[in-house]
This record gives structure tokens, sequence and C-alpha cells, in this order.
């Protein structure tokens, strides 16, 4: 029970009930790249402006479990305004933060280097995940087809 | 009818005396795969401990006893069917969806040219859509449904015109996602009016309900083993032994042949032609047992049963939930199998399973490889609970709570 709490925090909760840059970029000028999670069904539309290397707007759609719509809507808040370059270090650095435990998990000798929870701000309540490995993909959902969005645009 | 006391098979079911998560084991997910019981798993121990051998080849004894027991789970099959040709009718296929891939490459290549129509139903599983439209896509026929209901039954209105120019209808005897349990012998009669044969996926149906071969009067059936207390890695595909003696073979390789030389091979008469390499033998040996376990129940208490609670669950689900949670099938009744598709207000069925798993029930999310019918109900995914023979009202009650916990959780 302790670890479904962790699971479902509070803040995931809020961002589910609320998701925040809800919606879809109509500019012209916006990149726009579509996730799906074939074995559940899950789905989620991202459009971004880019201006100047700097990702000034980003919007997001589709439907899913708690987890994914809950770790786009904590992604967005996290990379709007920020340079592309910072953006790409922050999907890194989840990715590893949704990878860590995965590896604990099948008790691999890989080391890899702890993530630093501090810099991922809000998004560290997303670290109970992983121990539910079923749930990782639909945390990761929204991050892959950011940079599905951002490799598409050659960003 | 006498209907059995579930206590008695759950003492058959190991994995049914397993805490997870601090609770008791309460597996509502007999739609995906059913519990065997020790008797299946004991029978399949025994195989490989005293009789293993390859089948159809040795001369030796063991050799022997491991043909005779594979071939032992042919005519067990078709006892349980009542197929009418007994057991050379019986294929075993690696599971219901492999079987109909050998249906559609199998009989549909040679039967079917372009243009012609196989007609299937808005609430196929996967397994029976796909290698339909593998198929329209090599060879141009058409693929056709017949439409869902708002009350979740086949829509049958228009059945004739759906009828025309079809060669093939394929539609499962009970819906994985809703519970319906479709009038198989009125399809079968439409069907053979206009010449068309039908194909019924029994994936759902062949644990639950009777199922008599010679009564449905269909031309194929598939299933799957692990669904009815079986293991893993065994399905069937009967078919009519004309139909049969007439389809080209499907996968090949040794066994499935009468001679091969340097220019040719001569394909071996049915079953064999359609069993390439070794087959699963301990598999067709655990799916024996399995229906030997159902027989000795009796597949008409079980009906019974899983029917009654059905009933107690769709009932307990209104009392205690309203139109909050949203049970997408027909309401009880002859027509409705053990199998109960549930949306949660406000919940997505992925966050009701992982909230219903911390209390040790095992109920399964997602789409359930229906996607059509999925859109068709206009809903993402559901949270599905199905019953077996092992389930009892307490098992219901305990989904209940669970189901309390996820709306408190996220209201």
């Amino acid at each position: 029970m302790a670890d479904l709490e962790e699971l479902y925090r509070e803040i995931i909760l809020d961002h589910y009930r609320s998701p925040r840059n809800r919606g879809e970029l109509t500019d012209p000028a916006a990149h726009r790249a579509e996730g799906f999670n074939p074995l559940c069904g899950d789905e989620v539309l991202i459009t971004i402006i880019v201006d100047d290397g700097v990702l000034t707007d980003i919007k997001i759609s589709g439907q899913g479990c708690s987890i994914s719509q809950s770790s786009a809507s904590l992604m967005s808040a996290a990379v709007k305004g920020k340079p592309v370059s910072d953006v790409r270090q922050l999907i890194d650095t989840f990715k590893t933060l949704m990878t860590v435990h995965g590896a604990q998990l099948e008790e691999s000798d890989v080391e890899i280097e702890p993530v630093d929870l501090r810099s991922l701000g809000e998004l560290a309540a997303l670290q109970g995940v992983v121990k539910f490995p079923m749930r990782i993909k639909c945390a990761t959902l929204g991050w892959n087809t950011l940079t599905q969005c951002l490799d598409d645009a050659s960003l | 009818m006498s209907i059995f006391d579930p206590r008695l098979v759950r003492g058959d079911i190991a994995q049914l005396k397993r805490v997870v998560n601090g609770h008791p084991l309460t597996y509502l997910d007999s739609g995906a795969t059913s519990l065997p019981p020790r008797a299946v798993v004991e029978a399949m121990d025994r195989y490989y401990a005293l009789h293993h051998a390859n089948v159809h080849r040795g001369v030796y004894q063991t050799a022997a006893e491991a043909t005779a027991l594979y071939e032992d789970a042919r005519t067990a099959v078709a006892r349980f069917l009542n197929a009418p040709g007994g057991a050379s009718e019986v294929i075993f296929t690696k599971n219901c969806t492999e079987s109909f891939n050998l249906l559609a490459r199998s009989w549909g290549t040679a039967n079917l040219a372009a243009g012609d129509v196989v007609l299937l139903s808005e609430m196929e599983h996967h397994a029976n859509i796909v290698p339909w439209f593998q198929l329209r896509d090599a060879i141009g026929i058409e693929v056709r449904f017949i439409p869902v209901t708002d009350d979740f039954r086949l829509d049958l209105t228009h059945l004739d015109d759906l009828l025309r120019g079809v060669k093939l209808v394929s539609v499962t005897a009970m819906s994985n996602v809703l519970g319906t349990i479709n009038p198989i012998r009125q399809l079968a009669d439409a069907a053979h009016a206009v010449g068309a044969l039908l194909a019924v996926d029994g994936a759902q149906s062949v644990a639950h309900s009777p199922t008599d071969l010679v009564a449905m009067d269909c031309d194929f059936l598939a299933f799957s083993a692990h669904k009815m207390l079986g293991p893993t890695g065994i399905g069937v595909l009967w078919g009519r032994q004309a139909l049969l003696d007439a389809m080209p073979p499907f996968l090949g390789g040794g066994g499935m042949i009468l001679d091969v030389r340097t220019d040719r091979f001569l394909a071996a008469e049915a079953p064999q032609r359609f069993e390439a390499g070794t087959p699963p033998i301990a598999e067709a040996i655990g799916l024996a047992e399995g229906i030997r376990y159902i027989e000795g129940v009796g597949i008409d208490a079980i009906r019974a049963h899983e029917k009654q609670l059905t009933a107690y669950a769709l009932s307990s689900l209104a009392d205690h939930f309203g139109d909050s949670v949203t049970v997408h099938g027909p309401p009880a009744g002859d027509d409705r199998g053990g199998v109960l598709s549930l949306t949660v207000e406000s919940v997505h069925s992925h966050d009701v399973a992982q909230i219903l798993d911390s209390v040790g029930v095992c109920v399964r999310p997602g789409h359930h490889c229906a996607k059509p019918l999925m859109r068709h109900l206009g809903v993402a995914a559901t949270a599905r609970a199905s019953f077996g023979l092992y389930n009892d009202e307490a098992d219901v009650d305990v989904l209940v709570e669970g189901l309390a916990q996820a709306t408190t959780m996220f209201a």
C-alpha cells in the first residue's frame, strides 16, 4: 500500500485532474508529433513552437492513464521556455530516472550514475513509477513523443 | 441443474493459495488465461518424467506411449466438442490466433478470390480480424463487419444485405470484451443459406458453456487450451473433414508429408498435413487433462455457476456504484457470459487495475485486442474482470471493495 501511495502522489493526481498546457497549437509554425502505447491504447499529441533555439510554447492532448497524462503535463511545465539543449538534457535525465531502477530490478551489474533528483523538481514525484515496471512505458510516452517531435524537426 | 461447489475446485488450484501484496490472490482474468488445476500440471510432469519421446516416428515403447497420449488428446478434444467426424477433424496449432491464420492462409487462399467477401463482426478479437486483412491485402478479398447494437449484441437486422457475396462468416461465440454470447446456430443457417461457411472463435466459450458442433452446425471452430484450464502453446482448429481434406498445407516441414523428393513433396492427410514439425506433445496431454477436469465438474454446471455469479456481480456493481461504474455488456441472462468490462468514472482503467492489484485482485486493463469494438464503444480502455469455474461471490465482493478504493483515491 505504501508503494501505491508512492505511485499516486498528490502532485501526480493534481496534474491528472488539471493537466497543464492542455490542447493543440494551431500556429502553422508549430511542430507536432503523435505517440501511442499500442499495449494499452494510450495516445498523446504534442505540438511545440521553437523560436531561436528556445521551446517557447507547448500543448499536449490525448488520452490515457493518470501516469501517462500527468507525466506529460509535468513535462510540459518543465520544458516550456527552456532552450532546446536544456530540454534534451532534461529528457535524458528523466529517462535515466526511469531506467536506473529498472536496471536495479533486473539486478544488473551495469553501474548507472544516480540521477540528481533536485534537478528534476516536481518531476521527481514520478520516481515511484519505477517500482511498477508495467507502468514505465506510461510515464515515458510523452517524453519519447517530445524527443520524436524534436528529432522530426531536426532541433 | 446441480451447481457444484467452487471451493472444491479452488483447492485444486495452487495459485489461488498465494498471497500477493498482503492479500489473498483474487484471480479475475480467466478471459486472458485460466489457472490450471493440479491434475493438468501433474499430467504434463508425468509425461516429461516417464513417457517423453517424439511422436509418430519411433517404434520403441516410450515413442509408442507418447504417440498414444498425443493422439488420445485429439480424441478427447473431438469428444468434448461432439465433432461429427471424430479425432481426424482436430488440428493442433500453437494457439487460437494460429488457428485463424491457418484458416485464412490455407482455406482462404485456396477458396477465395478477389471480390469475395469475408463477413466478421465488430466485436471480434484481433486474431479474427488481422489475418483476413492480410489476406485482403494479398489477394483482394473484401472484409465486412456485422455491426454491434447499442445493447451490445450483433445487429442482424440487415444480415441478408451483409451476406451478399459472402463466402465465409467468421464470428466469435462469446465476446472477450462484452461477454455477449452470439446466436451461432442462427448465423450458421444464414451463412449456409447463401452457400457460405461459418467459422467460430471459441476462445471465450469452450471453457464456459457447452460446445456441440453438431448442434452449432458451424464449419470451423478455433480456440486455445490455456483458456480452458490447459497449458499455453497449444490451440485447436476444428474443421469438417471434407473441408480439411481439400485444404492445402499451411506450414511445411517434417511430419506433414507422405513423401519428399528433390523436385516435389506430397502432403499427408489431415490433420497431420497441418502439423509440421514436432508438435506440442506435453501441451496436448495437458489440454486433454484440462478437458477431463471440465468434464468431471460438468460443463453445464460450470455454465450455471458462472451465469449465477455474473448476475450477482452485475447487481452488486449496480448497487454499490450506480452510474459511476459502467459495465459495457448486456444484462444478466442466457446470452451473457462471465466477462465484465468496466469503466470507472474519472479513473482510467490502468489506474483501476493498479489499485485492484494492491489488494490482490487480478483484472486486465486495456483494449483487449478488440480495437474496432472499443472505438464503437467510444472508450480507449476498460478494466476487465472475467470469471472461471473457480471464482465465487467472495471474489466479487473483493472486486467491489477494490473499486470503492479506486473511486475514493481519484475522487
